[in-house]
């Protein structure tokens, strides 16, 4: 896993969240995780292809979501409902395009297919590359959620 | 002209996403806002009222936003119907594709309710001119 995947993913994780739902996420220590095990409640992944093949997922605690989703909503959500399920599935798409963005800067030109979002507790995820995939780990005050990238150049 | 005497059509299929659109155009300040879940429908929103601009997603099943773009432009009575268009990211060929169908205007996601207010009132002024 190429580290220069690290930061585009960082930033366009807090620059959506920060921009749509008006939290600011505190990253912690990125890590390489080695299992298909879901860190969170709720999870969108997403496809990549291109000058980088593989795929982005973003998992949330359920906490972490209902707060993301009431705050974009302007709404006080209480459960996880169909709202959650669509907004999973946008800020997903709008993390890739931001990191995609940001990753043009480095010469990866990568296109994104539909994003899909899977629930429930200890849902695993599958990458599209298979092995380690990265871990960026973010805390909200409300709860956590992470960034799972699995991507090969 | 105020925003709240601006009619905004939004058309994105994801009933979430129009949520957000909404909930930012509110937080500026609009207060009449309808709303179509694809292209098809909000050709029928448009024929049933004045609409005074179209924030439409470009991804969208049945008829692109694209391609809704294309038939307002080709319906006389619609024809000058502000648009903005709504990205996830701006590939340089969509927003060629767009500027020659004729779009307003172009937003990448994500944005803040200041920046959809800000290309809205640029829009409006320039048709006003």
């Amino acid at each position: 896993m190429n580290v220069k995947f690290i930061n585009p993913f960082l930033e366009g994780t807090i620059s959506v969240l920060k921009t749509m739902a008006f939290v600011e996420p505190r990253a912690g220590k990125p890590y390489l995780k080695m299992d298909s095990l879901a860190k969170g409640d709720i999870s969108g992944i997403i496809g990549l292809t291109g000058s980088a093949t593989g795929s982005l997922a973003v998992s949330f605690s359920e906490p972490a979501i209902i707060k993301i989703v009431s705050n974009m909503l302007g709404e006080n959500i209480k459960s996880m409902d169909s709202d959650i399920k669509d907004a999973v599935g946008e800020i997903t798409n709008m993390i890739s395009g931001v990191a995609r963005k940001n990753l043009e800067a480095d010469g990866f030109y990568i296109q994104a297919a539909i994003p899909t979002v899977v629930s429930g507790k200890n849902h695993s995820i599958a990458h599209v590359m298979g092995g380690p995939s990265l871990i960026i780990p973010f805390e909200i005050d409300d709860g956590s959620f992470v960034v799972d990238v699995c991507l090969a150049d | 002209m105020n925003e709240k005497n601006i009619k905004v059509l939004i058309v994105d299929d994801f009933a979430t996403m129009r949520k957000v659109i909404r909930n930012l155009l509110k937080q500026v300040g609009y207060e009449d806002i309808v709303e179509a879940e694809d292209g098809v429908m909000a050709l029928k929103a448009l024929k049933a009222q004045k609409i005074d601009v179209i924030v439409s997603d470009w991804n969208m099943p049945n008829m692109t936003g694209l391609e809704l773009l294309k038939a307002v432009r080709a319906d006389s009575d619609l024809a000058k119907t502000p648009f903005l268009m709504v990205t996830a990211e701006a590939l340089q060929d969509n927003v060629v594709a767009a500027v020659k169908a004729g779009v307003n205007n172009y937003i990448v996601k994500p944005f803040t309710a200041e920046v959809l207010n800000e290309k809205i009132k640029k829009i409006m002024e320039g048709i006003n001119k």
